[in-house]
């Protein structure tokens, strides 16, 4: 079962520790927040909501429409959830889905989940709203603004969380901001347009049967505003970091240096195998292969008396 | 490996994979020694080291993103190409660095998935201090998954039996890519309008049988003394191996 589509969970190992503790920390903020928000609302009936609402974008996430040669348009949800339930809950929704996605499904690392969380889960929700209440003030209320907000939301949720993973990666020193920036950000800015679609076709269905969904009238939640503007200030910061840092990859690498002082640990006191190259052997192509040979054939042994001891055991 | 409590098993997991994240770049002996630890586990788990292998390929296309490494490190040249780009080896072995830690992580993840219930995640996730609230809405959320899951192939079925699918891959079904993104789209609604709907009636009946917004759960079981020393010995090592692999390859 592959239910997540977007490539946009990272897994462990593509991201350095300090960053992981950084977003891990912003993700429990605001989750905490949202958690307060949606249960002043909802108040007892948030757990069923919430719940049924979480199984149905993770599941809503396997629609597909195929596009051309291979690609198919995907759904992640977020602006779709924010346009309907409001930020906060959708902030919620989100956050249960990654998680179940990393816990189970493996979609994304345990180490990771924050920064996924913040990507999927914050940027996301944040984002939409910031763009949808934006294109619901210049039309003024009317028809059209929930439509092509409904479009903008779900493709801006999905291009600056792209941008988003492309910077995160690059602060880590997994992948230089020069190539991944505009790679990520290209890809994504196609995989927004079916997001995009799909967003409106749900939008305008349920504007169509069910209008009384849509939270369009009614006063904003509390809290509104810190969401939109800090939802445009994100945006805006990503969309103006990516091409600066892009062009300057060296200096996102300094950045990358002074934010990883955990990495700049002291220099080898001593060392076992000298680089990597095994004493008393003179060629080094062969010294590095019997090194490697080694330590292969020391796993397998581990491995296999493991296996071995088992057998005995259950014998 | 099944028998191990989850509450020690989510945060050893978490531990093993962020010690995996700790190991320095090149540090080729402390990687084996942390695939010889995951493989013990996983032979111990007797589900079988090709089910983890086979599992462990979901993380393989994000190896992509690492792979202009290759080309941007600075460092002695390997392989000169064309268009001015070189391998380096510094290059090599920070992109092989990379992908051997999210293969042992995805393992690890592999493994504390297929050998505990979700029940016990849930557990796990309650004694962690994840508030009431959120582990209540993540088991609702796992109940009625498979039931929407179910929910959403029935309406592709239908979708597909519609639209003229065919298996002959010339054959394109649906009209135009906007329409069928447009009846993606109203599927995606419908879902979503059924689950509202559905939502209300768990909520009803949730109220039927005495549901005041208090989620009672049962008292947490205690937790075997000899299962903490595993548990203390494992951490214990995991911070002696970050520590020594940092002091060597600094």
């Amino acid at each position: 079962m592959n239910f997540s589509p977007v490539h946009m969970h990272i897994p462990d190992g593509f991201l350095s520790v300090p960053l992981s503790i950084v977003l891990w920390l912003i993700s429990i903020a605001v989750i905490a927040v949202a958690t307060r928000r949606v249960s002043q609302d909802l108040g007892e009936r948030e757990v069923p909501v919430m719940g049924v609402l979480a199984a149905a974008i993770f599941a809503g996430q396997m629609l597909n429409f195929s596009v051309t040669g291979g690609t198919s348009g995907h759904l992640m949800g977020a602006a779709l959830a924010t346009i309907l339930l409001g930020p906060w809950a959708a902030v919620l929704i989100m956050t249960c889905v990654v998680g179940i996605q990393a816990l189970i499904f493996q979609d994304g690392g345990l180490l990771a989940l924050g920064a996924n969380l913040f990507n999927m889960a914050v940027i996301g929700p944040f984002v939409s709203y910031a763009v949808y209440r934006f294109l619901q003030r210049v039309s003024g209320g009317q028809k059209w603004g929930v439509f092509v907000g409904s479009f903008l939301a779900a493709w801006a949720s999905i291009f600056i969380a792209s941008l988003a993973v492309a910077l995160q990666l690059a602060l880590s020193g997994t992948s230089p901001a020069n190539i991944a920036l505009p790679a990520m950000g290209g890809i994504h800015a196609l995989i927004g347009i079916g997001e995009g679609l799909i967003t409106l076709g749900a939008v305008s269905l349920i504007y169509a049967s069910r209008r009384d969904l849509l939270k369009l009238g009614e006063p904003q939640p509390k809290g509104s505003t810190l969401i939109w503007v800090g939802g445009t200030l994100l945006a805006l910061l990503l969309a103006v970091l990516s091409p600066l840092a892009s062009s300057h990859p060296d200096g996102l690498e300094w950045v990358a240096e002074q934010a990883g002082f955990l990495e700049r640990a002291s220099e080898p006191s001593f060392t076992l195998i000298p680089d990597y190259v095994f004493p008393g052997v003179s060629n080094e192509v062969l010294a590095t292969i019997i090194a490697g040979v080694l330590g292969t054939l020391l796993v397998l042994g581990v491995a296999l008396g493991v296996a071995y001891l088992r057998r005995q055991k259950t014998a | 490996m099944h028998q191990l409590d989850a509450r020690l098993k989510v945060p050893l997991v978490i531990v093993f994979i962020l010690a995996t994240s700790l190991v320095p770049i090149g540090a080729w002996p402390f990687y084996l020694l942390l695939i010889a630890v995951l493989l013990s586990s996983e032979i111990l788990s007797d589900l079988g080291v090709l089910f983890f292998l086979k599992r462990a390929v979901l993380a393989l296309p994000f190896v992509l993103a690492a792979l202009p490494v290759l080309f941007t490190q600075v460092g002695t040249v390997w392989i000169s190409l064309p268009f001015g780009l070189a391998i380096t080896a510094q290059g090599v072995e920070r992109f092989i660095s990379v992908a051997l830690k999210a293969w042992i992580s995805i393992q690890a993840a592999i493994l504390l998935a297929s050998t505990t219930p979700f029940p016990d995640i849930l557990l796990a996730l309650r004694a962690m201090r994840l508030p009431k609230v959120l582990v209540s809405i993540i088991g609702l959320m796992w109940r009625y998954l498979f039931v929407i899951v179910d929910e959403t192939i029935r309406m592709m079925n239908a979708r597909s039996s519609r639209s003229g699918a065919s298996s002959d891959p010339s054959h394109r079904q649906g009209g135009s890519v906007v329409w069928r993104a447009k009846v993606t789209g109203g599927m995606a609604g419908n879902l979503f309008i059924r689950s509202i709907e559905r939502s209300d009636r768990i909520y009803h009946a949730m109220l039927s049988r005495g549901y005041d917004g208090e989620i009672r759960h049962l008292p947490l079981p205690a937790i075997p003394s000899i299962q903490w020393w595993i548990f203390i010995w494992s951490l214990l090592t995991l911070v002696v191996m970050v520590v020594l692999s940092r002091v060597l390859w600094g």
